[in-house]
Protein backbone atom coordinates (compact mmCIF):
# COMPACT_ATOMS: atom_id res chain seq x y z
CA UNK A 1 0.00 0.00 0.00
CA UNK A 2 1.14 3.51 -0.14
CA UNK A 3 2.60 6.02 2.24
CA UNK A 4 0.86 9.52 2.81
CA UNK A 5 3.26 12.36 3.23
CA UNK A 6 1.27 15.41 4.85
CA UNK A 7 2.50 18.58 3.46
CA UNK A 8 3.90 21.29 5.66
CA UNK A 9 2.98 24.05 3.49
CA UNK A 10 1.47 27.69 3.84
CA UNK A 11 -1.56 28.50 1.20
CA UNK A 12 1.54 29.88 -1.25
CA UNK A 13 4.72 27.70 -0.68
CA UNK A 14 5.50 24.06 0.14
CA UNK A 15 8.07 24.07 2.88
CA UNK A 16 11.28 22.27 2.10
CA UNK A 17 10.62 20.19 5.10
CA UNK A 18 7.80 18.09 2.98
CA UNK A 19 10.87 17.41 0.87
CA UNK A 20 12.58 15.69 3.44
CA UNK A 21 9.34 13.66 4.57
CA UNK A 22 9.02 12.64 1.07
CA UNK A 23 12.86 11.00 1.33
CA UNK A 24 11.67 9.57 4.26
CA UNK A 25 8.69 7.92 3.47
CA UNK A 26 9.97 6.03 0.34
CA UNK A 27 12.20 4.08 2.96
CA UNK A 28 8.78 2.24 3.34
CA UNK A 29 8.81 1.03 0.06
CA UNK A 30 5.30 1.98 -1.37
CA UNK A 31 3.74 4.69 -3.36
CA UNK A 32 4.27 8.06 -2.09
CA UNK A 33 1.34 10.66 -1.97
CA UNK A 34 1.43 13.90 -1.00
CA UNK A 35 -1.53 15.80 0.78
CA UNK A 36 -1.44 19.29 0.77
CA UNK A 37 -4.33 20.94 2.47
CA UNK A 38 -4.86 25.09 2.84
CA UNK A 39 -7.30 27.32 1.28
CA UNK A 40 -6.36 28.88 -2.23
CA UNK A 41 -3.49 26.60 -2.16
CA UNK A 42 -3.37 24.63 -5.64
CA UNK A 43 -0.38 26.38 -6.70
CA UNK A 44 1.38 24.61 -3.44
CA UNK A 45 -0.11 21.22 -4.91
CA UNK A 46 1.22 21.44 -8.27
CA UNK A 47 4.40 22.47 -6.74
CA UNK A 48 4.38 18.84 -4.74
CA UNK A 49 3.14 17.35 -7.91
CA UNK A 50 7.07 17.66 -9.42
CA UNK A 51 8.28 16.63 -6.07
CA UNK A 52 10.76 13.40 -8.07
CA UNK A 53 9.04 10.18 -6.50
CA UNK A 54 5.66 11.53 -5.40
CA UNK A 55 2.99 9.36 -7.42
CA UNK A 56 -0.27 11.35 -6.29
CA UNK A 57 -0.79 14.50 -4.96
CA UNK A 58 -4.18 14.98 -3.05
CA UNK A 59 -5.83 18.33 -2.51
CA UNK A 60 -7.91 19.63 0.10
CA UNK A 61 -8.78 23.24 -0.54
CA UNK A 62 -11.22 24.53 1.61
CA UNK A 63 -11.52 27.60 3.76
CA UNK A 64 -11.50 25.04 6.73
CA UNK A 65 -7.88 24.40 6.39
CA UNK A 66 -6.77 28.15 6.17
CA UNK A 67 -4.56 28.24 9.24
CA UNK A 68 -4.02 24.50 9.55
CA UNK A 69 -6.29 23.80 12.77
CA UNK A 70 -5.51 20.80 14.42
CA UNK A 71 -9.45 19.53 14.79
CA UNK A 72 -10.16 20.37 11.04
CA UNK A 73 -6.60 18.97 9.67
CA UNK A 74 -7.04 15.91 12.09
CA UNK A 75 -10.34 14.84 10.47
CA UNK A 76 -9.08 15.36 6.98
CA UNK A 77 -6.00 13.00 7.69
CA UNK A 78 -8.27 10.63 9.35
CA UNK A 79 -10.62 10.33 6.70
CA UNK A 80 -7.59 9.40 4.55
CA UNK A 81 -6.04 6.60 6.83
CA UNK A 82 -7.51 3.82 5.48
CA UNK A 83 -5.96 3.70 2.28
CA UNK A 84 -2.68 4.20 3.50
CA UNK A 85 0.23 1.65 6.04
CA UNK A 86 2.14 4.51 7.26
CA UNK A 87 1.43 8.34 7.27
CA UNK A 88 4.78 10.41 7.86
CA UNK A 89 4.70 14.37 8.10
CA UNK A 90 7.96 16.85 8.76
CA UNK A 91 8.30 17.45 12.97
CA UNK A 92 7.98 21.11 12.65
CA UNK A 93 4.80 23.20 15.36
CA UNK A 94 2.35 22.21 12.26
CA UNK A 95 2.82 18.48 12.69
CA UNK A 96 3.82 18.40 16.08
CA UNK A 97 0.22 20.04 16.71
CA UNK A 98 -2.32 17.63 14.11
CA UNK A 99 -0.38 14.11 13.95
CA UNK A 100 -0.83 12.98 17.84
CA UNK A 101 -4.65 13.36 17.43
CA UNK A 102 -4.29 11.37 14.21
CA UNK A 103 -2.67 8.38 15.88
CA UNK A 104 -4.86 8.74 18.78
CA UNK A 105 -8.06 8.46 16.82
CA UNK A 106 -6.45 5.18 14.89
CA UNK A 107 -5.14 3.54 17.99
CA UNK A 108 -1.72 3.96 17.52
CA UNK A 109 1.06 5.36 18.88
CA UNK A 110 3.05 7.50 17.15
CA UNK A 111 6.88 8.00 16.41
CA UNK A 112 7.74 11.53 17.02
CA UNK A 113 11.00 12.53 15.63
CA UNK A 114 12.19 10.05 13.29
CA UNK A 115 15.89 10.86 12.62
CA UNK A 116 16.40 7.27 10.61
CA UNK A 117 13.72 4.74 8.89
CA UNK A 118 15.34 1.46 9.64
CA UNK A 119 12.54 -0.74 8.23
CA UNK A 120 9.09 -0.67 7.81
CA UNK A 121 8.52 -1.19 11.61
CA UNK A 122 11.86 0.14 13.01
CA UNK A 123 12.57 3.55 13.57
CA UNK A 124 15.57 6.07 15.36
CA UNK A 125 14.43 9.12 17.63
CA UNK A 126 16.03 11.13 19.74
CA UNK A 127 15.59 11.04 23.47
CA UNK A 128 16.60 13.54 26.27
CA UNK A 129 17.31 16.54 24.83
CA UNK A 130 19.62 13.80 22.15
CA UNK A 131 21.53 12.83 24.69
CA UNK A 132 20.71 9.31 23.81
CA UNK A 133 19.05 7.76 21.13
CA UNK A 134 16.83 5.30 20.95
CA UNK A 135 15.56 2.20 18.24
CA UNK A 136 12.07 1.81 18.75
CA UNK A 137 9.87 -1.12 17.26
CA UNK A 138 6.33 -0.34 16.38
CA UNK A 139 3.67 -3.41 16.62
CA UNK A 140 0.89 -1.02 15.33
CA UNK A 141 -0.39 -2.38 11.91
CA UNK A 142 -0.18 1.29 10.62
CA UNK A 143 2.33 3.65 11.56
CA UNK A 144 2.24 7.64 12.05
CA UNK A 145 5.55 9.17 12.25
CA UNK A 146 6.92 13.06 12.76
CA UNK A 147 10.32 13.13 11.03
CA UNK A 148 13.29 15.43 12.01
CA UNK A 149 13.58 17.23 8.47
CA UNK A 150 17.10 17.90 9.24
CA UNK A 151 18.20 14.01 9.17
CA UNK A 152 16.86 13.21 5.77
CA UNK A 153 17.95 14.70 2.70
CA UNK A 154 15.55 16.65 0.57
CA UNK A 155 13.61 14.59 -2.28
CA UNK A 156 14.80 17.04 -5.80
CA UNK A 157 11.79 19.23 -5.98
CA UNK A 158 11.83 18.96 -9.99
CA UNK A 159 11.31 15.93 -11.89
CA UNK A 160 8.08 14.38 -11.00
CA UNK A 161 4.81 14.59 -12.85
CA UNK A 162 2.01 13.42 -10.27
CA UNK A 163 -1.74 13.90 -10.92
CA UNK A 164 -3.21 16.27 -8.26
CA UNK A 165 -6.62 14.83 -7.34
CA UNK A 166 -9.19 17.24 -5.62
CA UNK A 167 -10.37 15.76 -1.87
CA UNK A 168 -13.94 17.34 -0.36
CA UNK A 169 -13.53 19.07 3.30
CA UNK A 170 -14.45 16.65 6.05
CA UNK A 171 -17.13 17.77 8.81
CA UNK A 172 -15.59 18.16 11.67
CA UNK A 173 -17.01 20.28 14.62
CA UNK A 174 -16.11 23.63 14.56
CA UNK A 175 -14.11 23.26 18.32
CA UNK A 176 -11.50 26.43 17.14
CA UNK A 177 -10.90 29.26 15.06
CA UNK A 178 -8.41 31.70 13.95
CA UNK A 179 -7.70 34.74 15.05
CA UNK A 180 -4.85 36.78 14.32
CA UNK A 181 -1.21 35.94 13.61
CA UNK A 182 1.72 37.66 13.84
CA UNK A 183 4.65 36.31 11.73
CA UNK A 184 7.98 37.09 11.63
CA UNK A 185 8.62 38.69 8.33
CA UNK A 186 12.24 38.73 7.02
CA UNK A 187 14.53 38.49 4.22
CA UNK A 188 17.31 36.24 5.51
CA UNK A 189 17.08 32.50 4.60
CA UNK A 190 14.65 30.46 6.96
CA UNK A 191 16.56 28.98 10.01
CA UNK A 192 15.23 25.52 9.44
CA UNK A 193 16.79 25.32 5.74
CA UNK A 194 20.11 27.88 6.20
CA UNK A 195 23.52 27.11 5.09
CA UNK A 196 24.90 29.53 7.42
CA UNK A 197 23.71 30.53 11.20
CA UNK A 198 24.73 32.66 13.54
CA UNK A 199 22.87 32.94 16.66
CA UNK A 200 23.20 35.08 19.88
CA UNK A 201 22.63 34.34 23.61
CA UNK A 202 21.94 36.21 26.91
CA UNK A 203 25.44 37.50 26.84
CA UNK A 204 23.95 40.11 23.81
CA UNK A 205 22.53 41.90 26.80
CA UNK A 206 19.63 44.09 25.00
CA UNK A 207 17.52 44.20 21.56
CA UNK A 208 20.00 47.15 20.58
CA UNK A 209 23.26 45.09 20.81
CA UNK A 210 21.47 42.01 19.00
CA UNK A 211 22.11 44.03 16.02
CA UNK A 212 25.60 43.58 15.43
CA UNK A 213 24.33 39.53 14.92
CA UNK A 214 22.20 40.52 12.48
CA UNK A 215 24.45 43.20 10.60
CA UNK A 216 27.11 39.82 10.33
CA UNK A 217 24.21 37.49 9.34
CA UNK A 218 23.04 40.07 6.40
CA UNK A 219 26.72 40.03 5.52
CA UNK A 220 26.76 36.25 5.18
CA UNK A 221 23.81 35.76 3.60
CA UNK A 222 23.48 34.04 6.99
CA UNK A 223 19.89 32.93 9.27
CA UNK A 224 19.87 34.55 12.70
CA UNK A 225 18.86 32.11 15.37
CA UNK A 226 19.08 32.46 19.18
CA UNK A 227 19.59 30.77 22.96
CA UNK A 228 16.18 30.44 25.14
CA UNK A 229 17.93 33.05 26.96
CA UNK A 230 17.78 35.54 24.60
CA UNK A 231 14.44 34.78 23.39
CA UNK A 232 13.18 34.81 27.14
CA UNK A 233 14.67 38.28 27.32
CA UNK A 234 12.88 39.77 24.91
CA UNK A 235 16.04 40.51 22.69
CA UNK A 236 14.46 38.53 19.59
CA UNK A 237 11.01 36.79 18.87
CA UNK A 238 10.62 33.18 20.14
CA UNK A 239 10.68 31.62 16.46
CA UNK A 240 14.83 32.40 17.12
CA UNK A 241 15.05 29.92 19.63
CA UNK A 242 17.03 26.75 18.39
CA UNK A 243 17.27 24.07 20.71
CA UNK A 244 15.56 20.76 22.37
CA UNK A 245 12.18 22.81 22.74
CA UNK A 246 12.92 25.23 19.89
CA UNK A 247 14.09 24.46 15.92
CA UNK A 248 16.53 21.62 15.11
CA UNK A 249 19.13 22.88 12.56
CA UNK A 250 22.01 21.25 10.82
CA UNK A 251 23.28 24.11 8.52
CA UNK A 252 26.78 23.97 7.17
CA UNK A 253 28.17 26.62 9.53
CA UNK A 254 26.71 27.46 12.84
CA UNK A 255 28.30 30.18 15.00
CA UNK A 256 27.32 30.67 18.46
CA UNK A 257 27.96 33.85 19.99
CA UNK A 258 27.95 34.47 23.86
CA UNK A 259 26.22 31.00 24.21
CA UNK A 260 26.78 28.55 26.86
CA UNK A 261 26.34 25.95 25.23
CA UNK A 262 23.43 24.05 27.59
CA UNK A 263 22.06 20.61 26.69
CA UNK A 264 18.95 21.99 25.46
CA UNK A 265 20.67 24.48 23.32
CA UNK A 266 23.10 21.52 21.92
CA UNK A 267 20.03 19.48 21.08
CA UNK A 268 19.43 22.01 18.76
CA UNK A 269 22.56 22.19 16.66
CA UNK A 270 24.91 19.93 16.99
CA UNK A 271 24.62 18.02 14.16
CA UNK A 272 26.02 21.44 12.58
CA UNK A 273 28.19 20.85 10.06
CA UNK A 274 31.06 22.94 11.40
CA UNK A 275 30.20 24.96 14.65
CA UNK A 276 32.09 28.28 15.95
CA UNK A 277 31.81 29.23 18.69
CA UNK A 278 32.72 32.87 20.66
CA UNK A 279 32.33 32.85 24.46
CA UNK A 280 34.93 35.00 26.37
CA UNK A 281 34.55 32.10 28.88
CA UNK A 282 37.06 29.49 27.76
CA UNK A 283 35.32 27.62 30.37
CA UNK A 284 31.88 27.59 28.43
CA UNK A 285 30.81 24.12 27.23
CA UNK A 286 29.69 25.28 23.88
CA UNK A 287 33.57 24.26 23.38
CA UNK A 288 33.01 20.92 23.92
CA UNK A 289 31.28 20.56 20.11
CA UNK A 290 33.27 23.73 18.71
CA UNK A 291 35.38 22.69 15.70
CA UNK A 292 36.55 26.68 16.11
CA UNK A 293 36.74 28.33 19.48
CA UNK A 294 37.51 31.78 20.43
CA UNK A 295 37.65 33.16 23.94
CA UNK A 296 37.30 36.73 23.48
CA UNK A 297 34.68 39.36 24.38
CA UNK A 298 31.91 39.40 21.51
CA UNK A 299 31.59 43.21 21.32
CA UNK A 300 35.07 43.39 20.05
CA UNK A 301 35.22 39.86 17.95
CA UNK A 302 31.86 39.95 15.88
CA UNK A 303 32.31 43.62 14.35
CA UNK A 304 36.28 42.47 13.61
CA UNK A 305 34.73 39.63 11.86
CA UNK A 306 32.47 41.16 10.17
CA UNK A 307 35.32 43.56 8.80
CA UNK A 308 37.25 40.93 7.76
CA UNK A 309 35.07 39.10 5.61
CA UNK A 310 34.39 42.31 4.26
CA UNK B 1 -14.13 26.66 36.18
CA UNK B 2 -12.33 23.26 36.97
CA UNK B 3 -8.88 22.52 36.18
CA UNK B 4 -6.80 19.53 35.60
CA UNK B 5 -2.97 19.35 35.19
CA UNK B 6 -1.19 16.22 34.81
CA UNK B 7 2.32 16.11 35.62
CA UNK B 8 5.04 13.79 34.81
CA UNK B 9 8.35 12.69 37.05
CA UNK B 10 11.27 13.00 34.68
CA UNK B 11 15.16 13.11 35.26
CA UNK B 12 16.26 16.88 36.36
CA UNK B 13 16.96 18.99 33.37
CA UNK B 14 20.03 19.55 35.10
CA UNK B 15 21.27 16.13 34.41
CA UNK B 16 23.54 15.00 31.42
CA UNK B 17 21.85 11.40 31.14
CA UNK B 18 24.27 8.25 30.39
CA UNK B 19 23.14 5.67 28.17
CA UNK B 20 23.34 1.93 30.03
CA UNK B 21 26.62 0.08 29.33
CA UNK B 22 24.22 -3.20 28.30
CA UNK B 23 22.32 -0.06 25.89
CA UNK B 24 18.76 -1.08 27.44
CA UNK B 25 17.84 2.37 28.20
CA UNK B 26 19.73 5.27 30.08
CA UNK B 27 20.86 5.43 33.39
CA UNK B 28 18.07 6.01 36.19
CA UNK B 29 19.64 4.98 39.51
CA UNK B 30 20.61 7.63 41.82
CA UNK B 31 19.88 10.30 39.54
CA UNK B 32 17.86 13.33 40.49
CA UNK B 33 13.99 13.71 39.45
CA UNK B 34 11.96 16.55 39.09
CA UNK B 35 8.61 17.52 37.58
CA UNK B 36 9.13 18.10 33.89
CA UNK B 37 9.87 21.71 33.59
CA UNK B 38 7.02 22.10 31.13
CA UNK B 39 4.38 20.55 33.74
CA UNK B 40 5.41 22.95 36.42
CA UNK B 41 4.70 25.79 33.61
CA UNK B 42 1.02 24.30 33.48
CA UNK B 43 0.67 24.03 36.94
CA UNK B 44 1.95 27.84 37.62
CA UNK B 45 -0.64 28.81 35.02
CA UNK B 46 -3.56 26.85 36.38
CA UNK B 47 -2.94 28.42 39.90
CA UNK B 48 -2.52 31.66 38.34
CA UNK B 49 -6.14 30.96 37.04
CA UNK B 50 -7.27 29.97 40.65
CA UNK B 51 -5.32 33.22 42.19
CA UNK B 52 -7.38 35.20 39.70
CA UNK B 53 -10.93 33.94 40.55
CA UNK B 54 -11.46 32.46 36.99
CA UNK B 55 -10.64 28.91 38.76
CA UNK B 56 -12.20 27.48 41.00
CA UNK B 57 -10.61 24.19 41.70
CA UNK B 58 -7.01 22.97 40.65
CA UNK B 59 -6.29 18.79 40.47
CA UNK B 60 -2.93 17.57 39.69
CA UNK B 61 -2.65 14.53 37.93
CA UNK B 62 0.33 11.93 37.83
CA UNK B 63 0.76 8.48 36.31
CA UNK B 64 3.85 6.75 37.33
CA UNK B 65 5.45 5.08 40.08
CA UNK B 66 4.92 5.86 44.20
CA UNK B 67 7.39 8.23 43.76
CA UNK B 68 5.32 10.47 41.28
CA UNK B 69 3.71 11.63 44.69
CA UNK B 70 6.43 13.68 45.56
CA UNK B 71 6.04 15.61 42.02
CA UNK B 72 2.35 15.90 42.41
CA UNK B 73 3.15 17.61 46.17
CA UNK B 74 5.36 19.47 44.69
CA UNK B 75 2.37 20.90 42.26
CA UNK B 76 0.05 21.00 45.69
CA UNK B 77 3.10 22.97 47.23
CA UNK B 78 2.66 25.73 44.39
CA UNK B 79 -1.01 25.37 45.05
CA UNK B 80 -3.12 23.20 43.78
CA UNK B 81 -5.97 22.02 45.63
CA UNK B 82 -5.55 18.14 45.79
CA UNK B 83 -3.71 15.20 43.47
CA UNK B 84 -4.75 11.68 42.18
CA UNK B 85 -1.53 9.42 41.46
CA UNK B 86 -2.76 6.20 38.78
CA UNK B 87 0.67 4.16 40.02
CA UNK B 88 2.37 2.83 37.44
CA UNK B 89 6.03 1.58 37.34
CA UNK B 90 7.01 1.14 33.73
CA UNK B 91 7.80 3.05 31.27
CA UNK B 92 4.70 4.82 29.90
CA UNK B 93 3.62 5.66 26.47
CA UNK B 94 1.73 9.09 25.57
CA UNK B 95 -1.37 6.84 24.22
CA UNK B 96 -2.05 4.84 27.71
CA UNK B 97 -1.09 8.28 29.44
CA UNK B 98 -4.16 9.96 27.21
CA UNK B 99 -6.31 7.09 27.76
CA UNK B 100 -5.85 7.43 31.55
CA UNK B 101 -6.60 11.00 31.66
CA UNK B 102 -9.55 10.77 29.12
CA UNK B 103 -11.04 8.26 31.72
CA UNK B 104 -10.05 10.55 35.24
CA UNK B 105 -11.66 13.59 32.78
CA UNK B 106 -14.79 11.58 32.46
CA UNK B 107 -15.09 11.23 36.24
CA UNK B 108 -13.75 15.27 36.95
CA UNK B 109 -15.08 16.71 34.08
CA UNK B 110 -12.89 19.90 34.04
CA UNK B 111 -13.10 22.95 31.77
CA UNK B 112 -9.70 23.15 30.92
CA UNK B 113 -6.77 20.40 30.45
CA UNK B 114 -3.37 22.48 30.92
CA UNK B 115 -0.32 20.20 30.80
CA UNK B 116 3.33 20.59 28.92
CA UNK B 117 4.08 20.32 25.79
CA UNK B 118 6.44 17.90 26.26
CA UNK B 119 8.21 15.42 28.41
CA UNK B 120 12.02 15.98 28.46
CA UNK B 121 12.66 12.51 28.83
CA UNK B 122 11.14 10.48 25.73
CA UNK B 123 10.45 14.38 24.02
CA UNK B 124 7.39 13.03 22.22
CA UNK B 125 5.13 16.02 22.23
CA UNK B 126 1.82 14.09 22.11
CA UNK B 127 -0.20 13.06 25.04
CA UNK B 128 -2.42 17.07 25.40
CA UNK B 129 -3.28 16.46 21.47
CA UNK B 130 -4.22 12.80 22.17
CA UNK B 131 -6.52 13.51 25.01
CA UNK B 132 -8.14 16.40 22.70
CA UNK B 133 -8.86 14.01 20.44
CA UNK B 134 -9.84 11.26 22.62
CA UNK B 135 -12.21 13.37 24.24
CA UNK B 136 -13.47 15.28 21.04
CA UNK B 137 -12.11 18.58 22.84
CA UNK B 138 -10.53 21.66 21.01
CA UNK B 139 -6.48 21.73 21.54
CA UNK B 140 -4.41 25.13 22.01
CA UNK B 141 -0.85 23.57 21.91
CA UNK B 142 2.77 25.47 22.49
CA UNK B 143 0.75 27.66 25.06
CA UNK B 144 2.89 30.99 25.47
CA UNK B 145 -0.53 32.96 26.57
CA UNK B 146 -3.98 31.98 28.04
CA UNK B 147 -7.52 34.62 28.00
CA UNK B 148 -10.36 32.41 29.45
CA UNK B 149 -13.56 34.43 28.17
CA UNK B 150 -16.77 33.20 28.52
CA UNK B 151 -17.08 29.45 27.45
CA UNK B 152 -14.30 30.02 25.15
CA UNK B 153 -10.34 30.37 26.04
CA UNK B 154 -7.65 32.40 23.90
CA UNK B 155 -4.44 30.78 22.81
CA UNK B 156 -1.37 32.11 21.45
CA UNK B 157 0.85 29.97 20.31
CA UNK B 158 4.70 29.78 19.42
CA UNK B 159 4.59 28.78 16.17
CA UNK B 160 7.59 28.24 13.68
CA UNK B 161 7.19 31.24 11.38
CA UNK B 162 6.06 33.59 14.91
CA UNK B 163 2.89 33.43 17.01
CA UNK B 164 -0.84 32.68 16.41
CA UNK B 165 -4.07 33.39 18.60
CA UNK B 166 -6.75 30.79 18.67
CA UNK B 167 -9.76 31.06 20.21
CA UNK B 168 -10.88 27.43 22.08
CA UNK B 169 -14.47 26.20 22.70
CA UNK B 170 -14.43 25.06 26.44
CA UNK B 171 -13.54 22.44 27.55
CA UNK B 172 -9.87 22.23 26.08
CA UNK B 173 -6.95 21.25 26.25
CA UNK B 174 -3.92 23.88 26.38
CA UNK B 175 0.14 23.13 26.38
CA UNK B 176 2.57 25.30 27.90
CA UNK B 177 5.75 26.28 26.28
CA UNK B 178 8.51 27.89 28.04
CA UNK B 179 7.26 31.32 27.73
CA UNK B 180 3.74 30.86 29.20
CA UNK B 181 4.95 32.44 32.84
CA UNK B 182 7.68 32.05 35.48
CA UNK B 183 7.13 29.36 37.44
CA UNK B 184 7.23 30.42 41.47
CA UNK B 185 9.14 28.18 44.11
CA UNK B 186 6.94 26.95 46.90
CA UNK B 187 7.37 29.02 50.32
CA UNK B 188 8.24 26.13 52.97
CA UNK B 189 4.67 26.87 55.09
CA UNK B 190 2.79 26.11 51.37
CA UNK B 191 5.49 23.06 51.57
CA UNK B 192 4.24 22.21 54.62
CA UNK B 193 0.32 22.92 53.40
CA UNK B 194 0.91 20.40 50.87
CA UNK B 195 1.56 17.75 52.96
CA UNK B 196 -1.82 17.37 54.45
CA UNK B 197 -3.68 17.83 51.31
CA UNK B 198 -5.17 14.40 49.66
CA UNK B 199 -3.76 12.72 46.97
CA UNK B 200 -5.88 9.51 45.46
CA UNK B 201 -4.43 6.41 45.01
CA UNK B 202 -5.50 4.79 41.90
CA UNK B 203 -4.33 1.39 39.15
CA UNK B 204 -4.79 1.77 35.35
CA UNK B 205 -6.41 -1.10 36.36
CA UNK B 206 -9.33 0.93 38.14
CA UNK B 207 -10.16 2.24 34.52
CA UNK B 208 -9.60 0.01 32.72
CA UNK B 209 -6.97 1.01 30.49
CA UNK B 210 -4.25 -1.48 28.88
CA UNK B 211 -0.94 -0.12 29.24
CA UNK B 212 1.08 -2.65 27.48
CA UNK B 213 3.30 -0.69 25.10
CA UNK B 214 3.07 -0.50 21.42
CA UNK B 215 6.17 0.62 20.85
CA UNK B 216 9.47 -1.69 22.46
CA UNK B 217 13.02 -0.27 22.84
CA UNK B 218 15.12 -2.09 20.97
CA UNK B 219 18.61 -0.32 21.55
CA UNK B 220 19.49 2.94 23.52
CA UNK B 221 22.69 4.20 21.82
CA UNK B 222 24.71 7.40 22.97
CA UNK B 223 24.66 9.80 19.79
CA UNK B 224 27.63 10.51 17.06
CA UNK B 225 30.73 12.23 19.31
CA UNK B 226 31.58 14.98 17.49
CA UNK B 227 35.33 15.20 16.82
CA UNK B 228 37.27 17.45 19.54
CA UNK B 229 38.15 20.90 17.67
CA UNK B 230 40.95 23.69 18.03
CA UNK B 231 40.91 27.02 19.44
CA UNK B 232 41.93 29.63 17.35
CA UNK B 233 44.12 32.48 18.67
CA UNK B 234 41.87 35.53 16.70
CA UNK B 235 39.63 36.36 14.27
CA UNK B 236 42.21 36.73 11.87
CA UNK B 237 42.87 33.00 12.72
CA UNK B 238 39.42 31.52 12.88
CA UNK B 239 38.55 33.58 9.42
CA UNK B 240 41.88 31.81 7.92
CA UNK B 241 40.56 28.26 9.33
CA UNK B 242 37.22 29.26 7.90
CA UNK B 243 38.30 30.01 4.59
CA UNK B 244 40.39 27.10 4.53
CA UNK B 245 37.47 24.73 4.56
CA UNK B 246 35.86 26.38 2.53
CA UNK B 247 32.95 27.42 4.87
CA UNK B 248 33.38 31.37 4.12
C1 LIG C 1 12.66 22.71 29.74
C2 LIG C 1 13.76 23.55 29.21
C3 LIG C 1 13.87 23.71 27.85
C4 LIG C 1 14.86 24.52 27.31
N1 LIG C 1 14.95 24.65 25.96
C5 LIG C 1 15.93 25.41 25.43
C6 LIG C 1 16.09 25.55 24.02
O1 LIG C 1 15.32 25.01 23.21
N2 LIG C 1 17.11 26.33 23.55
C7 LIG C 1 18.00 26.97 24.39
O2 LIG C 1 18.89 27.67 23.90
N3 LIG C 1 17.86 26.85 25.72
C8 LIG C 1 16.86 26.09 26.26
N4 LIG C 1 16.75 26.01 27.62
C9 LIG C 1 17.57 26.88 28.46
C10 LIG C 1 18.98 26.39 28.68
O3 LIG C 1 19.00 25.49 29.77
C11 LIG C 1 19.90 27.59 29.01
O4 LIG C 1 19.40 28.26 30.14
C12 LIG C 1 20.04 28.60 27.88
O5 LIG C 1 20.36 27.94 26.68
C13 LIG C 1 21.12 29.60 28.22
O6 LIG C 1 21.20 30.60 27.24
P1 LIG C 1 22.60 31.37 26.98
O7 LIG C 1 23.64 30.40 26.64
O8 LIG C 1 22.30 32.45 26.03
O9 LIG C 1 22.84 32.06 28.39
P2 LIG C 1 23.96 31.77 29.50
O10 LIG C 1 23.95 30.35 29.90
O11 LIG C 1 23.77 32.79 30.54
O12 LIG C 1 25.32 32.02 28.73
C14 LIG C 1 25.78 33.26 28.36
C15 LIG C 1 27.20 33.03 27.87
O13 LIG C 1 27.70 34.24 27.35
C16 LIG C 1 29.07 34.37 27.72
N5 LIG C 1 29.39 35.80 27.70
C17 LIG C 1 28.97 36.78 28.55
N6 LIG C 1 29.42 37.98 28.16
C18 LIG C 1 30.14 37.79 27.04
C19 LIG C 1 30.86 38.63 26.17
N7 LIG C 1 30.90 39.95 26.36
N8 LIG C 1 31.49 38.09 25.11
C20 LIG C 1 31.46 36.74 24.89
N9 LIG C 1 30.78 35.89 25.68
C21 LIG C 1 30.13 36.40 26.74
C22 LIG C 1 29.17 33.75 29.08
O14 LIG C 1 30.48 33.32 29.32
C23 LIG C 1 28.17 32.58 28.95
O15 LIG C 1 28.83 31.40 28.52
C24 LIG C 1 15.76 25.18 28.17
C25 LIG C 1 15.66 25.00 29.54
C26 LIG C 1 14.67 24.20 30.06
C27 LIG C 1 14.58 24.03 31.54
Amino acid sequence: MAVLVIAENTNDELKDATLSAVTAAQAFGGDVHVLVAGSGCAPVADQAAKIAGVAKVLLADDPAYDHGLAEALSALVISLADGYDQLVTPAGTMGKNFMPRVAAALDVAQVSEAVEIVDANTFKRPIYAGNAIATVKSSDAKKVVTIRPTSFDKAPGEGGSAAVEPVAKVDAPALSSFISQELNESDRPDLSSADVIISGGRALGSAENFEIIERLADKLGAAVGASRAAVDAGFVPNDYQVGQTGKIVAPKLYIAVGISGAIQHLAGMKDSKIIVAINKDEEAPIFQVADYGLVADLFEAVPELEKQIG
Amino acid sequence: MKVLVPVKRVVDYNVKVRVKADNSGVELANVKMSMNPFDEIAVEEAVRLKEAGTATEVVVVSIGPKQAQETIRTGLAMGGDRGILVEYDAETEPLAVAKLLKAIAAEENPDLVVLGKQAIDDDCSQTGQMLAQLLGWSQGTFASKVTPGDGTVDVTREIDGGLETIQLKMPAVVTADLRLNEPRYASLPNIMKAKKKEIAMKTPADYGVDMTPRLSTERVEEPPERQAGVMVESVSDLVAALKEKGAL
